[in-house]
């Protein structure tokens, strides 16, 4: 096994080269700003407009979070009436499908149209892409209840309650959790999205539409620094479900395990 | 060992040994007649199997792989229902009178010791002290004292074992179920989970039946052995096991034990129809 520090000195290092080469090149061959800025150009326009590109993130992170939490909420709530049901899980099942393959893009200026808030219009755009990952994971998972466990659990009278929260609802914990995890990125994806459809969305404006803004403008180094910053929102919102699952799951199951205890 | 001299006990055990009738150790605790089980692929899993157990017993059902040991446990179990003969099971039918243990440990991964423990009593809705020190009684009578707050990942497969076994003895059931218990285990282990398990059964003296496929096993364990042949299962021979009590690693080196345990392998070669 690598050590520690290689595992991260080694993608930082490749980082660092990847842009000596970018600025070197921007620079060699003398590539205009207005189609590719070079890193420190880019650096240079997250520090002037940094704050005010901030404040449009924390409107796009507002609505990512609810999305998520709604996905979690709802999605956790629907795979548990699919496992309490089969035949409310085959029927539904599909259309759970369908909203999830039908392009986010398309059905946006829908729900622009029908949801009169910009902000609902925006959270429900982002939960649509959210919520499907969370649904179809924990369904798998609270059908996964060990064969044995659910026999000993019969043989000491246990209610149907009983079991599903003493032994289905923990087995499907770790599925869920990777639904989480999947999820808070399609949130921010489902977000971006929504916003470019939506425009401005009132007088708030988020991440996504100042991009959009700064392409019409030809201000292409703050869309660089825009970019930047989504994509380091979507790394820490990542960063944070992995956290948060490897605490749940730590005393007992595997993808938490670290490599000192196997 | 104690008790009688090993010649005289192996007279008896030779004597014993043709179509012996069980010990009567006590009133019958489990009745089987003409009990069936076809599955609904149509495979006939099981034909025909008369078993009356008493209480005390500690009665092992010996067969090949596929054979319908576990099936027969599981109706014993009431977790599948025969699909002809009769069951019969003379104990409370209140939860915990019947204690299960399966060949793979079958804990919740994320309980603890204790907790998985005190499943049993959970399901109940018993609360309080007395199922707290009832828990921590099975524990430690499985050696696991001082594990209680530990999780089963951070056990090894013989203490996981042992914990499906405290989980099981916790109610103090009537009827211990045994499937292949230390079948996954290494043999150091079994050996040792095997002596723990008489040990338990010596103090408690709850009625066993343990399904296994090492005849080893079962003639040291039991009292009794039914002996299983497959496709349908059938229990072909039911034998004595005349061994004296307690059975000690001393056993194991007895020229009745070895003698029993030639016994049991040719019904065994018999019912396998390799005779």
């Amino acid at each position: 096994m690598s050590p520690a520090w290689l595992r991260v000195a080694a993608p930082v290092a490749i980082g660092v080269l990847f842009l000596a080469l970018w600025e070197g090149a921007v620079r060699l061959c003398g590539v205009p700003v207005y189609i590719l800025p070079a890193p420190s150009a880019i650096a240079q326009s997250l520090w002037v407009d940094g704050p005010s590109l901030l404040g449009s993130l924390l409107v796009t992170l507002r609505i990512t979070l609810a999305a998520l939490a709604a996905a979690a909420l709802v999605g956790g709530a629907i795979a548990l009436v699919f496992s309490l049901s089969r035949i409310v899980e085959i029927s539904f099942f599909p259309y759970a499908v369908i909203l999830q393959v039908t392009p986010i893009v398309a059905i946006a200026p829908l729900i622009i149209i029908w949801v009169h808030t910009p902000f609902l219009a925006l959270l429900t755009c982002a939960w649509i892409v959210a919520f499907f990952p969370i649904v179809s994971n924990t369904t798998v998972g609270l059908n996964s209840a060990d064969r044995n466990l659910l026999a000993l659990f019969r043989l000491y009278g246990a209610s149907r309650w009983q079991v599903l929260w003493r032994l289905r609802v923990p087995t499907a914990l770790p599925y869920f959790l990777a639904g989480l995890r999947i999820s808070g990125g399609l949130a921010l994806i489902g977000a971006v999205v929504a916003e470019f459809v939506a425009g401005t969305g009132g007088s708030e404006t988020g991440l996504a539409y100042r991009i959009l803004e700064a392409g019409y403008r030809l201000a292409i180094p703050r869309l660089f620094a825009a970019l930047f910053m989504l994509s380091v929102t979507g790394i820490v919102i990542y960063l944070v479900l992995d956290v948060i699952s490897r605490r749940l799951l730590q005393h007992w199951h595997e993808s938490a395990t670290t490599e000192e205890e196997e | 060992m104690a008790g009688s001299s090993p010649a005289k006990a192996a007279e008896e055990c030779v004597q014993a040994l043709p179509e012996a009738e069980p010990p009567a150790t006590g009133e019958p605790i489990l009745a089987l007649r003409g009990v069936g089980k076809r599955f609904a692929s149509g495979l006939e899993a099981l034909s025909g199997i008369d078993l009356a157990v008493a209480r005390g017993e500690f009665l092992s059902l010996l067969g090949p792989s596929g054979c319908g040991k576990s099936t027969l446990l599981r109706i014993v179990a009431g977790l599948s229902p025969p699909s002809a003969g009769d069951r019969r099971l003379l104990v409370d039918r209140a939860p915990g009178r019947i204690g299960f243990v399966f060949q793979d440990p079958t804990l919740m991964p994320w309980s603890t010791v204790r907790a998985n423990v005190l499943l049993p009593f959970r399901i109940a809705g018993v609360r309080g002290t007395e199922p707290r020190e009832r828990a921590l009684a099975a524990i430690r009578s499985v050696g696991l004292g001082g594990f209680e707050d530990a999780y089963p990942r951070q056990l090894s497969g013989g203490m996981r074992m042992r914990v499906s076994i405290a989980r099981a003895l916790v109610t103090d059931p009537d009827l211990l179920l045994l499937d292949e218990p230390f079948a996954a285990l290494d043999e150091i282990t079994r050996l040792q989970l095997n002596d723990d398990l008489l040990r338990l059964w010596e103090r408690h003296r709850p009625t066993i039946l343990f399904v296994t496929h090492s005849v080893f096993e079962s003639v040291y364990l039991s009292t009794r052995i039914a002996v299983m042949s497959a496709r349908p299962g059938r229990i072909s021979a039911d034998l004595a096991v005349a061994l004296a009590q307690p059975r000690t690693r001393a056993t194991r080196m007895s020229t009745e034990y070895v003698a029993m345990c030639d016994s049991v392998s040719a019904h065994l070669a018999q019912a396998m129809g390799t005779a």
